[in-house]
């Protein structure tokens, strides 16, 4: 992944609350691999004829501004894997599901949370995002938003979390030792440890 | 003085870094067939399972839950066999479809005893949350961080804030774990506790069973909440003894267990309490969890609702097919399920079971036990031949109608009443009207053909 801190790009609206992940991209389309693109599933089951972001102002839209409580429900990353498919590199709401927004950084995809209202009533128009300043201008307006300062620094640099935590392979190791000392139950897993019979009452109750 | 979670996340710590990311040992981690993408990574880096023996694989999300011998379905058969073909690739238990020990994850994982109090567990499924019930921090994470733990057995969380939701005072007859949590869901929003790693305590949580409990740290992700968890205590430590895959010394590791509980005194970033006299059999009307409302209600009218909401309210009836001011028990269904990993253990069963027996179910619909072992129990308890003398499907366990991804589905327009966690649009099926409720009250939703409230058809029976 690059990184990127200055972002200009056609912005879209889409002014609901509560977009969430079986929206973004309902569960039928989930089984296909990456490689055959997500972007075609993006809000599937929503689009028609007076759908924002079909409209011809929006052609190329790469921001996407939305209301309260985006992206909550589920941990499909594939969610994002729709967004960024289809081009967008920021989503711009007054809150998002925690979930979705640590994947969307794992994406490169910015989750920006600043209040939305004045930013929806002048869509479609082209914006600038500053991530370093954390601010949105355009259309007249200039705006604050919010991101977590670890989440900004990853996107930012363009981080890789599995080749930073290769760095404290060390400490993860002696980590795990001691924690093979402290819980050692933690690890018998491969045989079942009770006795025939005692797990009688597998399936619970009383 | 330390809350549960602040002794869970220690216990976690690798290290944290100057920005105050920590990087988190993984005590557990599950996979199913979704998690494909993960494994996908993993190959395009040539990594290797860092912990086989702490990766545990269950197929649950796409099988199939009638004549599973031989799937049709192309696609679904892909699916369970590249989680077969990973499993082995990775030298990963795994509890495939022909396991008498598959079920939903989040159900087979604490039912054999995999999933242990003070555990740190993740999977690729945001109802992992359910683990919590076990006095373990369970949260639920995207595929970039299920590759990330397969190939380093750690996560990086920033900590989030602590809250406490206290149930004061006892549930009524007829009031539920699935009451209680889409209670304080519409009490405090479905972002309502976004950020918050959350402990459920109170009197009205202590009395809750075990599988309650499993129910209630189920739903903390449709408010928002990171994690949701109940301090270990006598209750738990009974449910856990002689599951398959307890611990060999029980005692020693229950006596480190019971050290957990949050301590006296501890502080919390947020206290939010609930008074369990206002809480009633609930159902939702709307397309977010938060749209609920006691059984007694009426649907709400966007006229009347504050600026605001009052878009979003419409917008919601008018795909639910609802009028404002209709009594919710006026609202008609065209089938019923059972079944997810919220409201499908045996306990949940058996409470439908005691609202249908002897009755016909005057819709169609469909029971699908949590796990296999919930499915060969409730058989040998008979609930089967309740279900089905009813009228209702007896079908296998997995995850089935809750997400549709193995060709379960609502049709378009049809209205369900529904044991599961999310009344998202086409959560069920493109087109697909979802109401949320308890096990029983879907029962009773089942025997009168609308939504209806179970208290009265509890009368004189168990
Ligand atoms: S039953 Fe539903 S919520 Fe539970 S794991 Fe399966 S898909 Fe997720």
């Amino acid at each position: 992944m690059t990184g990127w801190s200055h972002y200009r790009g056609v912005a879209v609206g889409l002014a609901a609350e509560n977009i969430d992940t079986d929206q973004l991209i309902p569960a039928r389309f989930m089984s296909a691999p990456r490689s055959a693109g997500y972007g075609q599933f993006l809000l599937h089951d929503l689009r028609g004829p007076d759908f924002p972001l079909d409209a011809p102002e929006a052609e190329g839209a790469s921001i996407l501004i939305a209301g309260r409580n985006f992206g909550s429900g589920s941990s499909r990353e594939a969610a994002v894997y729709a967004l960024v498919d289809a081009g967008y590199r920021v989503v711009v709401a007054p809150s998002f599901g925690d979930i979705f927004a640590s994947n969307a950084v794992n994406n490169g995809l910015l989750p920006a949370r600043t209040d939305t209202a004045a930013l929806l009533a002048v869509m479609p128009a082209t914006l600038i995002v500053d991530l370093s300043a954390q601010t949105i201008t355009g259309a007249g307006l200039a705006l604050e938003f919010d991101i977590d300062p670890v989440w900004k620094t990853k996107l930012i640099k363009g981080w890789d979390d599995i080749d930073m935590t290769a760095s404290h392979r060390a400490q993860i190791d002696t980590f795990a030792a001691q924690r093979r000392k402290q819980a050692p139950w933690i690890w018998d897993t491969a045989e079942d440890t009770t006795a025939p019979g005692a797990g009688t009452n597998p399936a619970g109750g009383r | 003085m330390r809350t549960l979670f602040d002794k869970l996340w220690d216990a976690h710590v690798v290290l944290t870094r100057e920005d105050g990311a920590s990087l988190l040992w993984v005590d557990r981690h599950y996979v199913h067939e979704g998690s494909h993408h993960a494994f996908a990574k993993l190959a395009e880096r040539g990594l290797a399972v860092a912990e086989p023996a702490l990766t545990i694989g269950v197929a649950d999300h796409y099988v199939p839950t009638r004549r599973r011998a031989g799937i049709t379905d192309p696609d679904i058969a892909r699916m369970v066999a590249t989680l077969e073909g990973n499993a082995a690739t990775h030298g990963l238990r795994l509890f495939g479809l022909a396991d008498p020990r598959q079920g939903i994850v989040h159900v087979t994982g604490p039912e054999q005893g995999l999933t242990l109090p003070g555990m740190l567990v993740v999977c690729g499924d945001s109802h992992t949350s359910t683990h919590g019930a076990l006095g373990a921090y369970g949260f639920g994470i995207g595929a970039t961080e299920v590759a990330h733990v397969l190939a380093t057995q750690t996560v990086w969380q920033k900590k989030p804030a602590r809250m406490r939701l206290s149930f004061h005072g006892t549930a009524a007859p007829g009031v539920g774990a699935k009451d209680m949590a889409l209670h304080w869901i519409a009490a405090l929003g479905a972002d309502g506790a976004r950020g918050h790693a959350v402990e459920y305590a109170g009197p009205a949580v202590r009395a809750l069973s075990v599988e309650g409990r499993l129910t209630l740290c189920n739903l903390s992700i449709e408010g928002g909440a990171r994690c949701g968890m109940v301090g270990p205590d006598a209750v738990l430590i009974d449910w856990l003894r002689g599951r398959p895959h307890a611990p060999a010394d029980f005692d020693r590791a229950a006596e480190s267990w019971a050290d957990l509980a949050s301590d006296t005194g501890a502080e919390f970033d947020r206290e939010e309490s609930i008074d369990m006299g206002a809480v009633a059999p609930v159902v939702t009307w709307g397309t977010s969890p938060e749209d609920a409302l006691p059984i007694t209600g009426t649907v709400p009218d966007p006229a009347r609702a504050p600026e605001g909401r009052a878009a979003r309210i419409a917008e919601a009836l008018e795909y639910m097919g609802l009028r404002p001011g209709q009594k919710l028990t006026d609202v008609a269904v065209d089938q019923v399920f059972i079944g997810s990993c919220t409201n499908a253990r045996i306990e949940d069963l058996r409470a439908a079971a005691a609202v249908i027996a002897g009755l016909r179910a005057k819709v169609p619909g469909m029971v699908s036990p949590g796990s296999s072992l919930v499915k060969a129990q409730a058989e040998a308890e008979g609930l089967d031949r309740v279900f089905t003398e009813a009228g209702l499907d007896w079908v296998d366990s997995g995850c089935s109608m809750c997400v549709g991804m193995n060709g379960d589905l609502v049709a378009p327009g049809k209205r369900c009443a529904s044991s599961t966690n999310r009344n998202f649009r086409g959560r069920q099926g493109p087109g697909a009207r979802t109401h949320l409720m308890s096990p029983a009250m879907v029962a009773a939703a089942a025997v009168t053909g609308h939504l209806t409230d179970v208290r009265p058809l509890l009368q004189g029976r168990a």
